[in-house]
């Protein structure tokens, strides 16, 4: 994997005086892929991307660019693309003279600016809006032409932190449909940051789990969700139920009852995490439910909610609080406070330390 | 005032609104928000009245006595500009005003820049250095420039030092220069310091994301982000170096005297009033002549950095 690899960060670390923002981070970033660092608040997201664009020097480590050592090079010198979450278009400049500045810096003739340009904002559908100022756009629009700023002069990697961030909810989802075509049609490598696990699952090829300045866990989105390595990463990626309690002698308790999990952890605290689809209620008896169901927990229903497809159930136990997705055909009638027995298969749930 | 008659309405308005519960809150609320901005026109009016008295009625004064004193006719202005050393005298506060602000524009700019990154104690500390001449009177500190500035002063004694017998600096332009630009000084910082403190420096490692050399961001970014606060530093520079007076005439020679000086001569001295008058109406003139160009060209050029500006924080 290390040798396609377009980047390759090696042990790179990163302290301030007081805190460290990036511990050792290694990971090989493969060419063409979307891949996303997603993580919670202060988990060392943009200080990552800051050491790749070059604006923040690392403490440890090293960057690798093809192959050729990058952490000597200058920012301006990298040749790489930067989508910021605040725009950061130049107020003085029109949309056509911010596109046109890295080509600029690269010594463009006129004639090829002006079609690279055109094309561009074709791209990013804001052809229309080339003689504006950056005041006089939208925030869509603004990252929009932040966007074509970033990818005009082709750089074979785009970095972009948080940059839907700023904008409503709809306007967002639009935006992460045209980022993927976008991705498509450049066929660039693009590293995106975000704390909002749905973006990321949308977006990306691969998903980087970072957690105070580690990270935790990469892959796609279905293996993040389907096999987490950790607890953390369980809860960060989609919704699931956790059943807390212990190893002891290779088996897990949880008040007072043994449950099965797939995946091996070592004596001690312990998790069992479930999935919301996973799981099916039913009355304390268990009524309802097929025999083989043999791993259950009784608790009393805090909320339920419909959710177009189905129902959510929020359930009250003594070993954790479980969220339950129950499909319309098999919602039981049932009410806030009853008591119900919530059940699963061994094989949906993933056994992790806690 | 007619008054009177609103007030009446008014009062007979909400006695209705009384009676009726509820019926017409909304009537009732524009007419006390008429009744607001006579107010606030009320309250101002004791400062339209002195700014009347003491200031608009002497300007009239000038300005008609340009053309009435002694008599009604253009003679004044044929004084003006049929002597050469009047027109000379123009020619050269244009010249030194234009110098000033040169230097003070030279001066201010990296000062200011400078206190936009430095701690927000050492910025105090350096707006003090810069404020402390300010609050000063100008009389003192154009004395002060005097002692230090004449061949007996320190800069004189230390420069004897090395053999330099007179520098003859005082009643020379470089020291009408200097202390014109000393005095002007805080007027161009302060412009120049508010628009690059508002300045997103965030723009600047944007651009050499974009490949931009550092200096190179700073001549395309910076600097004409932080234009129209340099171009209103300079104006107010300028158009205050016009109508200098005792800086002139302290520091300068006979042939550095500025119009302020000669209006003092012609009206003290031999009792001309309608030459002062021209005088005066000519460097209004000549200051509305250059606000004029300034707005036009700022219009035309600036306008959209203007908003722009405001737009950079969205
Ligand atoms: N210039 C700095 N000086 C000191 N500490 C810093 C500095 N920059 C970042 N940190 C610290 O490094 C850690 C990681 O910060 P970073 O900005 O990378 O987080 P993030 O994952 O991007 O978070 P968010 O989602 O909130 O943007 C934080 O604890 C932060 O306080
Ligand atoms: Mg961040």
């Amino acid at each position: 994997m290390t040798k396609e690899a377009i980047l390759d960060l090696q042990g790179l670390s990163k302290s301030y005086d007081d805190s460290i923002a990036v511990d050792n981070i290694d990971l090989s970033i493969l060419p063409g892929e979307f891949l996303t660092f997603l993580g919670p608040s202060g988990s060392g997201k943009t200080t990552t991307l800051n050491l790749i664009a070059g604006f923040v020097e690392p403490t440890a480590g090293s960057m690798l660019l093809n192959g050729a050592p990058l952490e000597k090079m200058p920012a301006h010198e990298r040749n790489l693309g930067v989508v910021f979450q605040h725009y950061a278009l130049f107020p003085h400049m029109t949309v056509t003279d911010n596109v046109a500045y890295p080509l600029k810096q690269r010594k463009f003739t006129a004639a090829k600016r002006a079609e690279a340009v055109r094309d561009v904002l074709k791209m990013v559908r804001l052809e229309k809006y080339a003689s504006r100022y950056p005041a006089q756009l939208s925030g869509g629009q603004q990252q929009r032409v932040a966007l074509a700023r970033a990818i005009v002069y082709r750089p074979p990697i785009l970095l972009m932190d948080e940059p839907l961030g700023a904008l409503d909810k709809k306007l967002r989802e639009w935006l992460q449909m045209e980022l993927r075509r976008i991705h498509r049609e450049l066929g660039s490598t693009f590293i995106y940051v975000t704390h909002d696990q749905e973006e990321a699952l949308t977006l990306s090829d691969r998903i980087a789990v970072f957690n105070e300045g580690r990270i935790e866990q990469i892959g796609t989105g279905k293996e993040l969700y389907d096999e987490p390595n950790t607890l953390f990463v369980g809860k960060f990626i989609g919704e699931s139920s956790v059943f807390e309690g212990s190893m002891t002698d290779g088996r897990f308790h949880a008040g007072g009852k043994e449950y099965w999990g797939s995946g091996t952890v070592r004596d001690g605290p312990a998790a069992l995490l479930v999935r919301p689809e996973k799981l099916s209620i039913s009355d304390e008896a268990g009524s309802t439910l097929p025999e083989d169901l043999t791993n259950w927990v009784i608790g009393e229903i805090e909320d339920i909610v419909f959710v177009g497809s189905g129902m959510k159930y929020t359930v009250n136990t003594a070993i954790g609080g479980a969220v339950a997705h129950v499909p319309a055909e098999r919602a039981v009638d049932t009410h806030i406070g009853d008591h119900v027995r919530v059940a699963w298969h061994p094989q949906d749930a993933k056994l992790l330390p806690a | 005032m007619a008054n009177a008659p609103d007030t009446t309405q008014f009062s007979a308005l909400s006695t209705q609104a009384i009676k009726s519960g509820s019926a017409k809150p909304n009537s009732q609320r524009k007419k006390s928000r008429g009744n607001g901005t006579r107010n606030l026109l009320l309250i101002l009016l004791p400062s339209f009245i002195v700014l009347g008295i003491f200031y608009f009625y002497p300007m009239l004064t000038i300005l008609v006595g340009a053309f009435t004193d002694p008599q009604v006719g253009l003679q004044n202005f044929q004084w003006f500009f049929g002597e050469q050393v009047n027109v000379d005298v123009l020619w050269r506060t244009l010249i030194i005003s234009f110098w000033v602000t040169v230097i003070c524009v030279l001066f201010a700019f990296p000062f200011s820049f400078f206190l936009t990154i430095v701690t927000p104690r050492t910025r105090g500390l350096l707006f003090l250095i810069v404020l402390v001449p300010f609050w000063t009177s100008m009389v003192v500190r154009t004395f002060a420039w005097v002692i230090l500035l004449q061949d007996s002063g320190p800069i004189g004694e230390f420069m004897k030092l090395f053999g330099v017998q007179s520098l003859g600096l005082i009643r020379t332009p470089t020291a009408v220069l200097i202390g014109m630009a000393q005095v002007l000084l805080p007027f161009v910082v302060l412009p120049i310091y508010a628009t690059m403190s508002k300045i997103d420096t965030r723009l600047l490692t944007a651009a050499r994301s974009l490949g931009a050399r550092p200096s190179k961001a700073f001549v395309s970014i910076y600097l004409p982000l932080s234009l129209p606060g340099v171009a209103s530093g300079a104006l107010l520079c300028f158009v205050m170096a016009l109508g200098f007076y005792i800086t002139p005439a302290m520091l300068g020679g006979s042939r550095e005297a500025f119009l302020s000086t000669l209006i003092q001569g012609q009206v003290q001295g031999l009792a001309q009033w309608g030459h002062g008058a021209v005088i005066g109406f000519v460097l209004l003139f000549v200051t509305l002549v250059i606000l004029g160009i300034t707005g036009y060209v700022g219009k035309k050029t600036g306008g959209s950095v203007q908003d722009m500006v405001g737009g950079s924080k969205a």
